[in-house]
């Protein structure tokens, strides 16, 4: 019974825990149930990883109705992988959760606040499971509507605009990649995945076709906060509340690039993007100017915050440009800076949080003399912004060193060089902060006390996480090579069923 | 000439996709904005509704002596469309009501704090 229907299971224990968290009404209650459900999910998917590096793909008919008919869910190496890192940040973030918006959001809205979380937590998961294009645009949308809400939730009004501004650019974005799923559609009758992979290979270069890969790329762009079309993200992340910027930084726009390799890896097929369409240009070109400005633009900010949302955007230049390397070792290199990010970008945006908590304050100046007051918040600060600059033995460290090797390995010296370049970046800015908090002297006559308990707990799983998987990368590199392999090989797999 | 005239539904599509897409950009006042967004995804709508209609089809109910129905997916498919656009613009309009009541104004070059805003 739970293995016939494991694959089904991230989606709809969240979605159907929603609504009963409105029900509890009690914060309490609803914060409890809230995280046991998103525990749950993160354990169905690790079996479901395990199950897909097993087998390859799972996939599950809806109702009964048989694809390419009926809705189909369909669960790679590449879609498990992201899946399990999405349940688990939002599982160590429901946890950290309690403590953190008890200052940030007012308690009426509490409950709301669990509520709009899990249905966020459905559209992703939705989003990584399914295996038909309509829903993907549906459950993108879900989450999307769950987050403008969870931004708006922040009692600083400035988060207002900034989830309003949201709402358009992410509307534009989902709308962009509608008209690109219709005009698939047109063109080949068919929503289903590898239905339209194997369609779409028939057709040698139809304009119709062309018009929808582009409304796509740039659909899924704005969604991923690709340079230029990033600017929703730096007051978005911002202005959010802490525990919801570190869900969104280190899930939503990782699920978004997921789309992006979804769409060009296994619908259209890359070589069809890359070779025939040239996106791979366009694309590394961005990329490494969304490294280079935007690490620049983070050293001269004073919010914290602002600052990591701005590294935000870089890193997400990283992920899409091993992307663009059209080869697999260089998607790989992306789909494990998703993993490894996740882990460091979750771990910062909590330690900042934990700051925002005791001293009100996220400016650069709060920061002052933190080492002390704040020991271990700020020790695990240090640590995941090691691991963003890619100091050996972190996480980041990992995800730089395969980029660069895949960069090296097609001669791309000067794509290599800047992200070296971007790493000394972030040297800067995140060396800056560490500077403010160990070097500088706080401020007299003011107690600062130490993050509570249930706010280290989860911080300390991501950043020991972020170690371990900087020294044993047999799991996450393991996955992620697995999961390259199997997209690049998909062309190959639809040729060869009929 | 016959190849507008022949193609007028898509005519409006992109018409109705670049109206909308520009009052979305250029008002000054968020519910245009919101305004300006719905008509573009209404053309998105009236661009699967002519993907779907095959040329003497009918409306895909079952009557006594049709044979040809029009193609009954894109209209379920934008149907959800159509559901997701109501509820983004529910969610944006209850948004402004927030920002007019934290800044007592809906014309974005009113806000104060703008420049915070990065």
């Amino acid at each position: 019974m739970f293995e016939l229907h494991a694959p089904v299971l991230p989606i709809i224990l969240p979605l159907m825990a929603a609504p009963l968290c409105i029900i509890l009404a009690k914060r309490q209650l609803a914060w409890l149930f809230a995280t046991l459900v998103s525990a749950l999910s993160f354990c169905v998917s690790v079996s479901l990883l395990l199950t897909t590096l097993d087998q390859g793909v799972v996939s599950y008919a809806l109702g009964g109705w048989q694809p390419p008919w009926g809705i189909e869910i369909r669960i790679d190496v590449a879609s498990a992988l992201v899946l399990t890192v999405v349940t688990a940040i939002s599982s160590l973030v429901l946890v950290y959760a309690k403590e953190s918006i008890e200052k940030e959001i007012s308690q009426d809205r509490h409950t709301l606040f669990y509520t709009a979380h899990l249905l966020c937590l459905a559209g992703l998961s939705g989003i990584l499971s399914t295996g038909d294009a309509f829903n993907l645009f549906v459950f993108l949308e879900i989450s999307s509507l769950a987050t403008y809400t969870l931004i708006s939730l922040a009692s600083d009004k400035r988060a207002l605009i900034a989830a309003f501004r949201y709402l358009i650019m992410g509307t534009i974005g989902a709308t962009f990649i509608l008209i690109g799923v219709g005009m698939m559609y047109m063109k080949t009758g068919t929503l289903n995945m590898m239905d339209l992979a194997a369609r779409i290979a028939e057709f040698d270069g139809n304009r119709t076709l062309n018009t929808g890969l582009a409304f796509i790329m740039v659909g899924v762009s704005i969604k991923l906060a690709l340079f230029p079309l990033h600017m929703w993200l730096p007051p978005a992340y911002t202005h959010a509340p802490s525990a919801v910027t570190a869900f969104l930084a280190s899930t939503a726009t990782k699920v978004a690039v997921y789309v992006m390799v979804r769409f060009i890896f296994t619908i259209y097929g890359a070589d069809y993007v890359f070779n025939t369409m040239s996106m791979d240009i366009i694309l590394l070109v961005l990329a490494v100017v969304a490294i280079f400005k935007c690490s620049y633009v983070a050293i001269v900010q004073n919010n914290v915050k602002t600052v990591l949302a701005y590294s935000s955007v870089a890193q997400i230049g990283y992920m899409v440009l091993g992307i663009s390397l059209v080869s697999a070792a260089g998607l790989m290199a992306g789909l494990l800076h998703i993993f490894n990010h996740a882990l460091m970008k979750g771990a910062l945006f909590m330690a900042v949080g934990a700051v925002l908590l005791r001293t009100g304050s996220v400016d650069i100046r709060a920061f002052k003399g933190l080492g002390r007051q704040m020991p271990f918040t700020m020790a695990a600060f240090t640590i995941a912004g090691l691991s963003i600059i890619g100091v050996p033995l972190t996480a980041g460290f990992i995800s730089k060193w395969f980029l660069v090797s895949a960069a090296l390995e097609q001669q791309q010296w000067l794509v290599a060089f800047f992200v070296l370049v971007g790493s000394l970046f972030a040297i800067v800015y995140i060396g800056r902060i560490i500077e403010a908090a160990y070097f500088k002297k706080a401020e007299q006559g003011v107690d600062i006390k130490e993050a509570p308990m249930l706010m280290l707990i989860p911080m300390w799983i991501l950043v020991i996480a972020n170690i371990y998987f900087g020294i044993d990368t047999s799991l996450s590199v393991g996955a992620a090579e697995a999961a390259a392999q199997w997209l690049t090989n998909s062309a190959a797999v639809v040729e060869a069923t009929p | 000439m016959s190849f507008i005239i022949d193609y007028y539904n898509y005519w409006i599509v992109v018409f109705l996709m670049m109206a909308g897409f520009y009052i979305v950009i250029s008002a000054n006042n968020l519910v245009k904005k919101i305004v300006g967004l719905n008509i573009f995804q209404t053309s998105v709508f009236m661009m699967y509704i002519s993907i779907g209609k095959v040329s003497d089809g009918s409306a895909p109910i079952v009557a006594d002596g049709i044979t040809t129905y029009s193609n009954p997916l894109p209209h379920v498919l934008i149907l959800t469309a159509i559901v997701v656009g109501v509820a983004t613009t529910s969610v944006g309009l209850a948004l402004i009501v927030r920002i007019k009541k934290a800044y007592g104004t809906v014309e974005e070059n009113e806000f104060k704090d703008k420049e915070d805003l990065i």
